[in-house]
């Protein structure tokens, strides 16, 4: 190692993997329904795509992505729920692999919830 | 890009318990449901709570598994990795959690609650084996600064400020001690690591090796810096191969990566780390036997001055410092000195790892600030005496140290408080005792320790002691008069004051020490000859109580010696001339019938 750069970049490179590992109080947590029903309907792309796009974005000091089980809306599923501290819950429903891109790059990262996609805008309360 | 990380222990205590195995459950589970790719499963160093293991923990969520066998990883698999259902069965329950379903991840629990995790910090949560995630974590920065934009004198001036002295017993400033060394014009220096961890009960040093044994490497490289050497060693006992293969890993991908080598940096600063391995012997422990050994000489100690910062490794100025000391450097360099200085009370800063052993419910590694009162060590992260019995005293330092009885579970764990009473932190070993132990008994087992192991070279150690033994021996076996005491006291000065070595200087403070807590004990033992906590078997007799024994014969039966004997459903009796106290009959009893007396 000729340079202090070198070493950055491989601290840069892993950070975001080793950084899943602590544990932050002001995290926002990405919940995706992975029970029978959600694993059926295509939820393991959208969970894949939410964690890759995380990390590869470098916001996993930031954000958490876990599974949760059956959320009791099964025909709604793939369904994604979001948790961002001090903000109430938004769920997001029937989403795919694309839609969670969206949500990811307007909402976690704009900080603009993506109307269309959410439980609220499909009349469901 | 893994969405989850399962990390698996792979300290030695965890390995014991069958880690390797459930790592390979793992992933062969994963592969079978198609998941290895989503899931990385990694093996760390140890967690700390070794009694629970093997430990398991499921990232993101910090999901923490106990005891997990590898037949419970493929239920995991499916449940927790698939659908994000937790196994509840298998998440470790804290003993003192109110609401026992309150724990799930790691940081809620009792025992790591209050632990301030510096030393140990990336201990269970990164791959020992792969430097690019101690790099992820912020590795080698510290070096790369200390080159970069630091002086010698600055980086001693640094870890002065912090206020950090030597975790391996002595308590000397490590600053000062680089500062010593630092001005000795010579040829050659050397810097030398301290990984002989010889105290029974004591496994930190082996845990932060087997851990996170870059920390260790990165801190020699900038201690060479420091007083200007450019060849470290570290001496580590063979006993620990786990340590030792990792620090090879860690060695060789150091080299690799031009993190150990020449001009690291392109800084032109060159420095070189080997192993040496030592055979064992607890006296390799202390700095200038283990000197000699490294030197391929028979590890015996040699009279200070010379100290070791003028004349030592190869009769070159040298530093030696413990592992434990050496994992504290590289963040107090990031941090700052006042970040360290921060933590801990009066002259003991920052924090300290004690390997909690014993009669406690949570066997383990607990790192805490210095300072922390003994109660919340035993009561609050140790959980308590097991099976509810009384907690009665507290060996610290082993065989060098003293015990802290039950009356001083108030005072603050740092060198200064424990040197008033006596005692010292040592290595950090704490054995934890319950009435049920014999404080003679005690006594007698780390002397019969330090016996064993003085090198023999000075009288005081080599046959003082053993002289103390003998007289230790003769209170249990109830053959000692008050006069046998006295002379044992006065023979404890004599070995303290006159031996060479820390060895011999040391050994007799677990006789002092309970002498001093626990001198109705020894009277018990001399004068009714009677051994109060029922140890000694000289002392005591099985007895078997008429009323309660219905005559079931179960106890002659398994009476290796035939020394029960009774007709059927009649009183048996014990003959106390054949009796070898095994207490055999006394397990066996349904009824218990039998007692110690």
């Amino acid at each position: 190692m000729k340079s202090l750069a070198e070493l950055q970049a491989i601290r840069e490179k892993m950070q975001s993997r080793v950084n899943m590992r602590s544990e932050g109080a002001d995290v926002t947590r990405v919940v995706v329904g992975m029970a029978t029903c959600g694993i059926a309907a295509g939820a393991r792309p959208v969970l894949n795509e939410f964690a890759s796009k995380v990390q590869e974005k470098g916001l996993s000091d930031k954000i958490v992505v876990s599974q949760t089980g059956c959320i009791g809306l099964c025909q709604y599923e793939p369904i994604v729920e979001i948790f961002e501290p001090g903000k109430e819950k938004v769920t997001y429903i029937k989403m795919d692999a694309e839609k969670a891109d969206e949500v990811l790059e307007r909402h976690l990262i704009g900080g603009h919830i993506v109307e269309k996609y959410t439980m609220a805008a499909s009349g469901l309360k | 890009m893994y969405r989850s990380h399962v990390l698996v222990c792979g300290g030695t205590g965890c390995t014991s318990s069958g880690s390797a195995k459930v790592i390979e459950a793992f992933r062969e589970e994963l592969s079978k449901q198609g998941l290895d790719r989503e899931v990385a499963v990694i093996q760390t160093g140890c967690h700390g709570l070794c009694a629970e293991g093997p430990i398991v923990v499921v990232y993101p969520d910090a999901t923490f598994y106990a005891r997990v066998g590898a037949d419970d990883v493929p239920e995991i698999v499916s449940e927790h990795l698939l659908k994000g259902r937790p196994v509840t069965r298998l998440i470790y329950k804290d003993p003192n959690a109110v609401d026992e379903n309150a724990v799930h991840s790691l940081n809620d629990t009792e025992f790591y609650k209050k632990q301030v995790r510096v030393a140990l910090r990336n201990c269970g949560v990164i791959d020992p084996e792969n430097i690019d995630e101690y790099i992820g974590t912020g590795g080698y920065q510290a070096l790369g600064k200390v080159l970069t934009e630091m002086t010698p004198e600055q980086v001693i001036q640094e870890v002065l400020d912090s206020g950090l002295r030597g975790r391996g017993g002595g308590g000397f400033p490590t600053g000062l001690k680089w500062k010593l060394c630092a001005p000795n014009k010579a040829d050659k220096k050397f810097v030398c690591c301290n990984a002989d961890e010889g105290d029974p009960g004591a496994f930190m040093d082996r845990s932060v090796l087997e851990g996170d044994p870059h920390s260790v490497l990165e801190a020699m490289a900038i201690a060479g810096y420091a007083i200007g050497s450019s060849q470290g060693y570290i001496y580590v006992r063979a006993e620990y191969p786990i340590a030792v293969d990792r620090l090879k890993i860690a060695i060789r991908q150091a080299r690799e990566y031009g993190l150990l080598g020449e001009d690291i940096f392109g800084t032109g600063f060159n420095f070189n780390i080997d192993l040496r391995l030592g055979a064992g012997a607890f006296v390799c422990g202390e700095e200038t036997a283990l000197m000699t050994s490294i030197e391929g000489n028979r590890g015996e100690p040699r009279p200070r001055p010379p100290f070791p910062a003028v004349k030592g490794l190869f009769g070159k100025p040298t530093i030696l410092n413990n592992v434990e000391t050496y994992a504290n450097i590289p963040q107090i360099i990031m941090k700052g000195a006042e970040w360290f200085a921060s933590m801990g009370v009066g002259k003991s800063k920052g924090t300290k790892v004690f390997a909690l052993g014993g009669k406690i419910n949570n066997t383990g590694l607990v790192e805490i600030p210095m300072g922390t009162p003994l109660r919340t060590i035993i009561e609050d992260i140790g959980g308590g005496c097991p099976n509810g019995k009384k907690f009665k005293a507290v060996q610290t330092g082993g065989p060098s140290g003293g015990c802290i009885p039950a009356s001083y579970i108030d005072i603050p764990v740092d060198y200064d408080h424990l040197a008033e009473i006596g005692c010292i932190i040592g290595s950090g070993g704490m054995i934890v005792m319950d009435e049920d132990n014999c404080m003679v008994d005690i006594a007698k087992f780390f002397l019969e320790f330090t016996v064993d192991e003085s090198c023999g070279k000075c009288t005081a150690c080599r046959i003082g002691t053993r002289r103390m033994l003998e007289l230790l021996n003769k209170i249990t076996e109830g053959n000692a008069t008050m006069d046998d005491l006295d002379k044992l006291e006065q023979l404890a000065y004599y070995v303290k004051t006159n031996s060479l070595c820390g060895l011999g200087q040391t050994a007799p403070n677990p006789v002092i020490s309970t002498i001093k807590f626990f001198r109705h004990e020894y009277e018990a033992h001399i004068l009714d000859k009677r051994c109060p906590a029922g140890v000694c078997k000289a002392l005591m007799n099985y007895i078997i109580e008429p009323v309660d024994c219905k005559g079931c014969t179960a106890c002659a039966r398994v009476c290796p010696v035939g020394a029960i004997s009774g007709e059927l459903k009649k009183p048996h009796e014990i003959d106390t001339e054949k009796c070898i106290k095994c207490g055999a009959c006394m397990e066996t009893c349904k009824f218990h019938a039998i007692s110690k007396r």
